[in-house]
């Protein structure tokens, strides 16, 4: 593999977008673990949401 | 599952939750086998040399924002028109990735041009017009956090959505329009692509890639959004318990 005169451009664009789609991944994972530990809270308090009333009242 | 089974809340996580995993795997495999094209395959170009390897990833990202924002108007139409339940969750989920999307284009544009324009940045049409997107998508992200109550900062999010959409034929156009230093279209064009194979199936390789990255993300996101308003939903419960009490 040989990237030429212009390898520091070519290794920069693929750095960024290395690093774009980790901060994307990231972002999600860590929104994903908040929202779940925030709901586990409410429920460990006995908040419900109306419509998941009918739900726990089934099962 | 009937398509129609996704705008129930709950359908959709479960379907998220089946799909993702498979979706996650796809775009993998498909990055792992357009890398390994970009790097080790494919010849470098007759004038650009080993930097046509940028256009594997300017290329796709520019699709991708240009898409996004596509996605975001059909959403917005949904909103609107139809108000189905998912479609300012999914306009919401996708405008943080078009920007990503939209800023590694930049990023990659620029990176291409220093060598091969001798500039980093030219105010010309193509890269104005895409410079005005990531603008108008930091500012529907701006617009989502400035309104607290989802429904109504979806609504104002899919008026400025379709209104910033006239931005769409106007970049993809403007090459044809006005004199520019960027490259007219060399692939979705009158005529067919104009890059030779040994090139142009690569790229489209890792244009897959990115789509299948682009709807992992926006699924994930999609069930991130759809649990805060959960959340949301649940502190108003708390709030109005503890007045009541």
């Amino acid at each position: 593999m040989e990237l030429g005169p212009h390898a520091a451009f070519i290794i920069a664009a693929y750095a960024a977008g290395v690093l774009l789609v980790l901060l994307l991944v990231g972002w999600v994972v860590a929104d994903y673990r908040a929202q779940l530990r925030t709901l586990a809270e409410f429920e460990r308090q006995g908040v419900a949401r109306r419509s998941a009333a009918p739900e726990r009242d089934a099962a | 599952m009937a398509l129609i089974d996704l705008a129930n809340p709950s359908r959709f996580l479960a379907f998220t939750a089946r799909a993702l995993p498979w979706l996650a795997a796809a775009a993998v495999v498909a990055f792992a086998v357009a890398l390994y094209q970009a790097f080790f395959v494919v010849p470098d170009d007759y004038q650009q040399g080993a930097t046509v390897k940028i256009m594997f990833l300017h290329v796709p990202a520019a699709w991708l924002a240009l898409g996004c924002w596509t996605l975001m108007s059909i959403a917005a139409l949904g909103t609107l028109v139809w108000r189905h339940p998912l479609a300012d969750v999914a306009a919401k989920s996708a405008a943080p990735l078009g920007a990503a999307f939209t800023l590694l284009c930049l990023l990659t544009g620029s990176l291409w041009g220093r060598p091969m324009w001798g500039t980093y940045w030219v105010w010309d049409a193509r890269l104005t017009s895409v410079l005005v997107l990531f603008v108008m998508y930091l500012g529907l992200l701006a617009l989502w956090r400035a309104v607290e109550d989802p429904a109504r900062a979806g609504h104002a999010a899919a008026v400025l959505t379709l209104v910033g959409a006239i931005n769409l034929p106007v970049i993809k156009f403007s090459v044809d329009f006005w004199n520019t230093l960027h490259q007219p279209a060399s692939v979705l064009r009158v005529g067919g692509p104009t890059i030779h194979p040994s090139i142009l199936v690569p790229l489209l390789i890792m244009a897959l890639a990115f789509v299948l990255l682009f709807a992992t993300l926006l699924l994930a996101a999609m069930r991130n959004e759809i649990l805060r308003r959960r959340v949301r939903s649940m502190r108003l419960l708390r709030a109005q318990a503890a007045l009541g009490a």
